[in-house]
This record gives structure tokens, sequence and C-alpha cells, in this order.
């Protein structure tokens, strides 16, 4: 096991396509645990967590309140709580309003992952529209942890990535199809 | 607002926090971390005070003042019929069961401003309980009670509970339920017949009676792990034999020392059949 505990991250337009992407490259035995914020429609179901499980070879689940994340494992917010990472290691939801107008919101996630986390957390934001996920890995980097955006030129929808570029200098900056490697890497560091 | 804490911030946050628990009874510091001090700053935020720090002796002299933060940090937002497939649930393979009971008692714990509540005995009236059946709704905030005890809520909600009440199997059409007037909806007086509105604090009290079914959901999800096995081991010794416990669709006992007395009706469905002996 490496010096990161767990990835966080964020995605909103394209999320589905991007997902597949992105966990699909990822190995059964990826030792990391991965939290993932994608913007979904307060109405649409946890069929998505579903969808990638069977087309994915690391596990993907849709997170439930309590849980200790394990390696190998995608937990996913659900639709309309914010997903949240205590200090006690376990993960959390919650229903406070909407920030960033989303719920679930990735500054809340990389926020609360960097306040438990600190250097051993690892934060990617991807093809978005809109803001959110920027001020949480400004955050996430101050507190020592490490930050990937992927490259605007490459996402469906650049305004996440190119929000998050204007307010933090990431660690990496790739194209989509080179992060699944990139993550492989920083986990065995 | 920066909705994160520096080293100072955090050693402020908590003495303020073991300051209110000391003067008010009520103890944050057994919520969950992160949500809880997002809360706080968006209260602190609102409230013209610089800090914590600045905040701390106003607030510990003022109950009207502490009232506000007691608000911001334990009440949740709900709808009627939120979940309608858990509604639909309930309606299909609980009340059947509860039918068998000549009185039925219900617990919904940290009912906030009643919705749910409302819609419970919306749901026990259309299935024959009418007069049968009582609710005790409880909630840690006494105003919000009041809110809920009025039973008005924003007319502007009511195309979604419409929605949600026709998607968990309602029999009836909702406009039934209640009078439109002035952007607003005044539930049916009936409805209220059933309920008990009343304080109750899930970190502090006891149990009040044996029920047949405790209601409690996304309120688990504010308490760390402590204050929840409290709460679930009130919810525990308040449930008769063959009782029903419903939580949030996220919440479950998969990990809790009560997992193996209880059994799920459906999965996921988080509804739990107390099992017998």
């Amino acid at each position: 096991m490496g010096s990161f505990r767990a990835i966080t991250l964020g995605v909103s337009t394209g999320g589905i396509a991007v997902l597949r992407a992105l966990l699909g490259a990822l190995p059964a035995d990826f030792p990391l645990p991965v939290l993932a914020v994608q913007h979904l429609s307060p109405l649409s179901g946890g069929d998505l967590a579903q969808l990638l499980d069977e087309t994915c070879a690391i596990r993907v689940k849709e997170a439930d309140d309590g849980e200790l994340p394990q390696g190998g494992t995608v937990y996913l917010a659900p639709a309309n709580y914010h997903l949240l990472l205590e200090a006690d290691g376990r993960l959390a939801l919650s229903m406070d309003p909407p920030v960033n107008l989303s719920r679930p919101s990735v500054d809340v996630l990389f926020e609360s992952a960097a306040d438990a986390l600190g250097e051993a957390l690892i934060g990617v934001v991807l093809s978005g529209v809109g803001s959110d996920g920027s001020r949480g890995l400004r955050y996430l980097k101050e507190r020592g942890g490490t930050a990937v955006v992927q490259d605007p030129a490459d996402a469906i929808a650049p305004g996440m990535p190119l929000s998050a570029l204007q307010l933090v200098t990431p660690d990496y900056q790739l194209p989509l199809a080179q992060m699944p490697q990139l993550f492989i890497n920083l986990s065995d560091t | 607002m920066c909705p994160t804490l520096n080293q100072q911030q955090v050693a402020e946050l908590g003495s303020l926090l073991s300051d209110l628990a000391r003067v008010y009874g009520y103890d944050f510091r057994e919520y969950a971390e992160a949500s809880l001090r997002r809360r706080l700053l968006l209260w602190l935020a609102g409230s013209g005070f610089g800090s914590f720090e600045a905040a701390r002796l106003p607030l510990l002299r003022d109950p009207a003042l502490f009232e506000g933060v007691l608000r911001g940090v334990t009440v949740n937002v709900s709808e009627m019929f939120r979940d309608p497939q858990v509604f639909k649930l309930l309606r299909e393979q609980v009340v059947p069961h509860l039918a068998t009971y000549p009185a039925v008692k219900i617990w919904h714990a940290g009912c906030a401003s009643g919705e749910e509540a409302y819609s419970m005995a919306i749901l026990l009236d259309e299935e024959g309980l009418k007069g049968r059946y009582r609710i005790y709704a409880t909630d840690i905030n006494q105003q919000v009670l009041k809110t809920a005890q009025d039973g008005i809520f924003p007319l502007s909600g009511m195309r979604l509970y419409t929605q949600n009440y026709q998607k968990s199997g309602g029999r009836s059409a909702f406009s039934d339920y209640y009078t439109a007037g002035y952007d607003h909806a005044l539930l049916s007086a009936s409805l209220k017949e059933g309920i008990v509105f009343a304080q109750h604090n899930l970190a502090v009290d006891g149990c009040f009676g044996e029920m047949q079914l405790v209601f409690c959901r996304n309120v688990l999800i504010y308490f760390k792990q402590s204050l929840r096995r409290r709460a679930l081991e009130l919810f525990d010794a308040s449930l008769s034999p063959g009782g029903f416990l419903c939580l949030g669709t996220k919440e479950t006992l998969d990990g809790s020392e009560l997992g193996s007395r209880y059994q799920e009706v459906g999965s996921h469905s988080r509804i739990y059949r107390k099992r017998y002996g």
C-alpha cells in the first residue's frame, strides 16, 4: 500500500461516458477506494452504479451512510445527497442545501476528504459545466493533497476543468485516456 | 464565506460546542463533524459575528440566539411522500401487519416540519386505520414542531407532493387533503387527529411506549457512531416483536449490533422487521 489513501473525483456533463472510460480501465484489485460525485438530476435513480458495476472490473456501488471505504471499490454519491468523508474514515451523507447549485457537490466531497486525509488524498476534476470542484480542489491542494485536472481540450464540457485551472496549478493535467495509468502509478507510490 | 476551517477556528469551535452543551444541554459534539462544520459556518456567515469566539458569549447569554443555531444545525427539510417507493412499500407490506392490531402506535423520530408525519396519516387513513392509530411525531427543536403542528406548507411544493403521492400508490386526489389560499396549503384538520407532536432529544431522552413502527429517515446520517448507536438502541427498545423500523434509503443496519435481530423487508428497502424472540 502506497502513501495515498483515497481518490476523490467530480464530473458532471458526459459523466456516464467519462466514468465508464475511467473506471472501466482500473483493475479489480486497484488498491484505493474511489469516491465519486456525478451531478445528477434529483429524479434519477441508483441505476448508474449498477450499470457501471456490470461493465467495470472494479466494484461500483452507491455510497451508504457510515460505510468504511474499501480498496477496489468506487462509491458514487447518491442522487440528492452530499457525500462526505469523516475524520474517522467513514463515509457520510447529508441532505444540506445544494452547493454550487449541486447536490451532491464536488466541493463538499473534496473539502471534507481533504480535512480527513490531508496529503494522502488525490482529487480529480473531470468534464463538466460550471465551477463545482474548483474551490474544493484548491483547498485539497492547500492541505497537501495531489490535484489532477482533465485537459480541457479533451473534456466533453471544459467548464469545470477550466474553472479549476484558474484557481489551482494541478500536479497533473492530462487527457482522460491517460488517467487510469496515472492512478495505478500513484496508488503504487 | 469560507466553508473550511483553520486550526484556530477548529479550537474555537471546540470550546463553543462544549460550552453550549454545558449551558443548554445540546451536545453537538455527538454530531457527524464534516456536515456539522458546514452547517455552523453557514449559521456564522448569516449571524453577523466575525468568528465562533466572537459569537460564544452572546450565544451563552441569549437563548433566542441559540435557537437559531439549534435550527441551523438540526432542522432537515423534507417533502410529503418523499421517496414514493418507500411509502408504496409501507402501504403494501407494512400496513397490512399494522392493521392486525386493535390500536397502532407509531414513533416518527426527527419529524422536522411534519411533512412525512402527515403523509403517514394520509396513508393510514386510506388503508382503513382511521381512528385506530397514533403517530408520535418528535423532534429536538420546539420551533419546528410549531410549524409541523400548524400544518401549513408553501403551495409551491404541492405539485411535487402530488406526484410523489400518486407514485406512492395514493388512492384519492391529493388535493382532497388540503385547502389552498394565500400561496399556502392548509392540510385537513382531520389529519391532525391521529398525530401528537412532542419534543424529544435522541441524545438524552428515553423511550415512551411500545411501538409497532418506528420511522426515522435521514436523521441518523447527521450523528456520529456513538449517538447513532444510542438512537438505534432506543428504537429497538421501543419496538414490539414483529414491529418495523423504517430508515432513510441510504441508512442501513449493516454493521450494527442490531442487524441480526432484524430482517429487511425487500432488498435495499431499508425497512426492517424485528424478529420474534
